[in-house]
């Protein structure tokens, strides 16, 4: 007998789940809250995704083959997320020149710096959207009122700027919550804010899509939104006058964009539970502490970039529970 | 609630393409070539030499020292030469290559397939036959069953646990033999707990076999302390420490054996072995084996004589088909590629299953996401992503600290890595080196 056959060690069967089965149902997932930016913010909203994952997709694909010399892994869907997610980061209005310059920061800095897809520390969607929010205070907070808006206004504050702002001109809060938009318009999405963050509900049923399909279990969503909701809860029990009721921490900016799609990115985050929550917890902290005391209104993307640093601490001391150990 | 165990563990596609035919006896071979090492120990010592006439049950190598087997002649015949030649590990070992003539066994053999229950054996005059019939744990580790009978001084055995998991997809042999020698095994397991001295026994089987399950839940009945506990399907549950993880509840200890949680662990397989060379006086020279396979025209569990060639097998299912890419000794998660249908049948063998061409090569490898995937796959609660970047990095020390060698192969890691990364290939040789430099540190 001639025949050749393969020898190689166990296991001789596979899983038959991909990498880029994973990355392409996390852009399944991101598509309900994109729907219904296009549908409240209007065609600019598609515009602005599409410039991005373009940029993205293209930048990815150059550095690989011209500057790194490798090839390019533009199909593997990683490339495809950090463009909908810088899109989702940035006002619907902006200028098309700046999103690109999100993208070569994102891809460039942010991920193919570090060797590419999986060497990364931090999340290149945030690390483009705090580019671009350094470089471009102005442009960064000019959100386009949505479509669905009482007044005519072509633009709008998102609920955390105007809160922000009233706070720091001493305004009670009572007389805050006057401008500030229903629970129901900020559950939906008929509110301020940036293109994938307004809708709390769309990035909820995306979040729940994920879930069941394994891509992300439900430790770092779950830590960062509770110890966020707790610590405001606890400030507004304690002096209402001058804190705003949690439900607006929830459902407004970009706590569910960050604690759903962003926070829960494989490669920047832990890989047990436990530094899950540990990742979470700290990421609901420092949002919470940047939201109530600090210069900026939102505080999600400098929480999650800081926590990432923090993931490969994390890893290295929170082990899983040994079969056996004590 | 089904029992099973807590931490990890995949459930790949089960793929029991055999589990509904019976057990036949597959026709003697012209020649088998019987290795002098079929179990974990000392090789056993040759002797016969060429020219000699052998029975079948005849022993052809006797046992070489405390951890070792004797190793019984599985034909009656002409010892051609002692010869060597590659058995599933790849390597040439020593064996003894016989012509078959006819099949004339050893006298005091019973061949009836009358069920013997009655026994009035001391536990030492037990543990003694089961040394003399070679047996080894037939689920495939083959460490030599006496020496797993007698505790080391201190411990003591509190309960039998016995292997009816069977979590390996593909694999019927154990599953069939709990449906066609329920009594036997059962049976068995009683020679094995007078051997131990211990009053209690636990059948493990995972509810995907409910027939066996409830045969011999039905024939436990009419023995003193046999329970049959049922387990949820999952990989894998056969693995010593999950077992006991499963059915106990209690976790062996890093690094430390069975006993050391009051649990000894044997095979049905093991225990029908048992209960051959107690009951019937007949060493271990045959076994189940399951061969099988997705071309496999007709997958089957055939009664084999040890030394018997993969090729025999494979005729007698139909031929090899024509898309064979890889050959598997064991079932796809832990058993070993061979490279040839020469590779003969021992002890260890539970199946050969033929892989076709396009499942039997890996996918590409690309970058780790850090899915975290393989930690929780993982029974034993290792980081697999990191122990193989050590093993990559020959950073032994921190592997050492992460537990490498806690590893027991199990393929999960692999099996579930959505990067296609060859984490157990790293981890193994992580565990061989980490292993030297453990030994040379104690010498």
């Amino acid at each position: 007998m001639s025949n050749l056959y393969t020898v190689s060690p166990s296991p001789h069967i596979y899983s038959d789940d991909t990498t880029r089965k994973i990355m392409y149902r996390v852009v399944y997932a991101m598509i309900p809250a994109l729907l219904w930016s296009v549908f409240v913010l209007g065609v600019d909203a598609l515009r602005v995704t599409l410039i991005a994952i373009v940029a993205c997709l293209a930048f990815e694909y150059i550095i690989q083959k011209y500057l790194m010399k490798v090839k390019p892994s533009i199909t593997d869907g990683s490339a495809l997320i950090t463009g909908i997610l810088l899109a989702f980061n940035v006002p619907s209005g902006i200028p098309w020149w700046i999103i690109v310059i999100g993208a070569l920061a994102a891809i460039g800095i942010g991920k193919l710096s570090f060797g590419g897809l999986g060497g990364n520390i931090f999340n290149p969607a945030l690390v483009g959207r705090v580019f671009l929010l350094i470089s471009f205070p102005v442009q960064m907070t000019s959100w386009p009122a949505t479509r669905q808006s009482a007044t005519d206004a072509l633009t709008t504050a998102t609920p955390l700027g105007i809160i922000k702002e009233g706070l720091v001109n001493g305004t009670p809060i009572a007389q805050i919550s006057k401008d500030l938009p229903s629970a129901t318009d900020m559950l939906l999405g008929n509110i301020g804010g940036s293109l994938g963050e307004i809708s709390a509900l769309f990035l909820i049923v995306g979040g729940l899509y994920m879930l069941i399909r394994k891509v992300i279990t439900w430790h770092i969503p779950v830590s960062v939104i509770v110890s966020v909701a707790a610590i405001a809860a606890i400030f507004w029990l304690v002096d209402p006058q001058n804190y705003i009721n949690p439900l607006y921490h929830i459902l407004s900016g970009g706590l569910m964009l960050g604690a759903i799609f962003m926070a829960t990115d494989m490669v920047t985050s832990p890989m047990t539970p436990k530094g899950q929550i540990i990742y979470g917890v700290g990421i609901g902290v420092i949002t919470i502490s940047i939201r109530l005391f600090g210069a900026y209104p939102e505080g999600i993307s400098f929480a999650i970039l800081i926590m990432n640093a923090f993931t490969p601490l994390i890893n290295t001391y929170i082990k899983p529970k040994r079969f056996g150990g004590n | 609630m089904l029992k099973t165990f807590k931490k990890g563990g995949v459930h790949p596609p089960e793929n029991k393409l055999s589990a509904g035919n019976p057990i036949e006896v597959l026709p003697l071979p012209a020649s088998v070539f019987i290795p002098v090492a079929q179990h974990i120990g000392a090789p056993a010592t040759p002797v016969v030499q060429r020219g000699d006439q052998v029975k079948t049950g005849q022993i052809i190598a006797k046992s070489s020292s405390f951890v070792s087997t004797n190793i019984h002649s599985s034909v009656s015949g002409k010892v051609k030469k002692v010869d060597f030649q590659a058995d599933s590990s790849g390597y040439p070992k020593q064996g003894i290559l016989i012509d078959v003539e006819g099949d004339e066994w050893v006298e005091d053999i019973d061949r009836t397939e009358e069920l013997k229950k009655e026994f009035d054996l001391e536990g030492a005059e037990i543990i003694k036959k089961i040394q003399e019939a070679g047996i080894v744990g037939l689920g495939g580790a083959t460490f030599p069953t006496h020496v797993k009978l007698v505790p080391p001084k201190g411990m003591k055995a509190e309960v039998l646990l016995i292997n009816g998991v069977e979590c390996e997809p593909y694999l019927t042999s154990d599953h069939r033999l709990m449906l066609e020698k329920a009594d036997e095994i059962l049976v068995g397991i009683q020679l094995l707990k007078k051997a131990m001295n211990v009053e209690k026994a636990v059948i493990g089987i995972e509810n995907n076999k409910a027939d066996a399950i409830q045969l011999l839940s039905q024939k436990s009945k009419e023995y003193e302390g046999i329970d049959i506990a049922v387990l949820k399907v999952k990989y894998p549950q056969g693995g010593e420490k999950q077992l006991i993880k499963a059915v106990t509840g209690r976790e062996v200890p890093s690094g430390g054996l069975p006993i050391a949680v009051g649990a000894v662990v044997s095979n049905v397989g093991t225990a029908f072995a048992v209960y051959e060379a107690i009951q019937k006086n007949k060493p271990l020279f045959e076994r189940v084996v399951t061969i099988t396979g997705k071309g496999v025209a007709k997958p089957s569990n055939f009664r084999v004589r040890m030394g018997t060639p993969t090729s025999a097998l494979v005729e007698a299912t139909g031929g090899l088909p024509e898309d064979t890419g890889k050959i598997i000794s064991g079932g796809p998660m832990m058993g070993r590629a061979i490279a040839s249908l020469d590779v003969p049948v021992t002890k260890g063998t539970s199946g050969i299953l033929l892989m076709k061409k396009e499942e039997s090569k890996r996918e590409e490898v690309i970058a780790c996401i850090r899915c975290s995937r393989c930690v929780s796959a993982c029974p034993m609660g290792l980081e697999p992503y990191l122990l193989m970047t050590l093993a990559e990095k020959q950073i032994f020390d921190r592997s050492e600290d992460n537990k490498i060698m806690d590893c027991i192969e199990c393929g999960s890691c692999s099996y579930t890595c959505p990067s296609s990364r060859p984490l157990l290939d790293y981890i193994r040789f992580g565990k061989g080196k980490v292993g030297e430099i453990i030994r040379s540190r104690k010498k």
